[in-house]
């Protein structure tokens, strides 16, 4: 347990331990992600709501190529991720900081991706109010639930290079390397749903 | 944590990141599969429910963390998404072009 979070829990009582024994750093960040996983399944749930609703749907998707490498992508970001963790936790900044920046990097590959399919599908005709293959809601679906997905994705990398850096520098530990990692994961678990929901269900064949 | 239990973390990691992209592989191969849209949607939503728990309880660690921790976790998120399910009667009068409730 840091300074900072032993200090949380003395102000706030004698006798008084933190809630489930975890440190508050780290229960803000699960309140964080409960929190942004409401918003997502949000998002998502008004998709279907619409999608089922919606005659005209269109399913405009006709190569799994690129959602595919995406995904493997973000999945194996997760998976390095956790090895720099593990190297922060055995004491190996280098390493850790090392597999940190590689997560970052294939987060910033999943980003750059994801930009040159949104400019394919734009060139195609596709804008957030209309298309040329069915209702104009299509597109102002997909742009906004891929682009919140976006959204946090960019800001963890950012994330990820700013704590990676501190964490080199000593002003950081493992336990907020650890933490970092969990919005990481977090994010790849939305991918999870944002895969088979909105493009898988959306393939053209 | 010793030289063997670290070897043992990252070699569970590894399996668990195999399993994660079978699913995920699984889900592609179900989209390209001749069965019907609603079928294809709840087995589309299983194996996304089983790759999102086993990133969850090993990736994220909720299973190594307190139990009250993880129970807290599941059931307000759990209840919160389920929460947010009661409009899809409305959904389907909408797709049966019917504006209005009889």
């Amino acid at each position: 347990m840091s300074h900072a979070d032993t200090l949380g829990s003395q102000s706030a009582g004698a006798m008084e331990q933190p809630a489930f024994s975890v440190p508050a750093k780290k229960m803000a960040m699960w309140l964080f992600i409960i929190a942004d996983t409401a918003t997502f399944a949000a998002c998502l749930v008004a998709y279907g709501f619409i999608r089922n609703a919606t005659p005209n749907w269109p399913r405009p998707f006709h190569s799994i190529t690129n959602v595919a490498l995406m995904t493997f992508i973000l999945i194996t970001s997760s998976l390095t991720m956790l090895f720099g963790i593990e190297a922060a936790k055995a004491g190996d900044k280098a390493k850790a900081f090392r597999w940190t920046m590689i997560t970052a990097g294939g987060g910033a590959l999943f980003a750059l991706l994801h930009i040159r399919e949104w400019l394919g599908l734009i060139g195609e005709g596709m804008t957030l109010f209309k298309n040329p293959w069915g209702t104009g809601l299509f597109g102002s679906m997909f742009f906004s639930i891929t682009g919140l997905h976006l959204l946090h994705v960019t800001g963890g990398v950012i994330a990820l290079v700013a704590v990676g850096i501190r964490y080199q520098g000593g002003r950081y530990g493992a336990d907020d390397l650890e933490i970092t990692g969990l919005y990481w994961h977090f994010v790849d678990l939305v991918w999870m749903f944002v895969v088979p929901l909105v493009y898988l269900l959306n393939l053209g064949h | 944590m010793t030289t063997a239990g670290h070897q043992s973390s990252v070699g569970k990691y590894v399996v668990i990141y195999f399993c994660i992209l079978a699913i995920a592989g699984l889900q592609f191969v179900v989209a390209y599969s001749d069965i019907s849209g609603s079928q294809m949607l709840v087995r589309m939503l299983v194996l996304a429910i089983i790759e999102a728990a086993l990133a969850i309880l090993f990736f994220m660690h909720l299973w190594m963390e307190n139990r009250g921790l993880l129970w807290f976790v599941v059931i307000s998120t759990v209840f919160v998404l389920l929460a947010m399910q009661y409009g899809w009667t409305d959904s389907f009068r909408l797709s049966g072009g019917v504006p209005w409730a009889s």
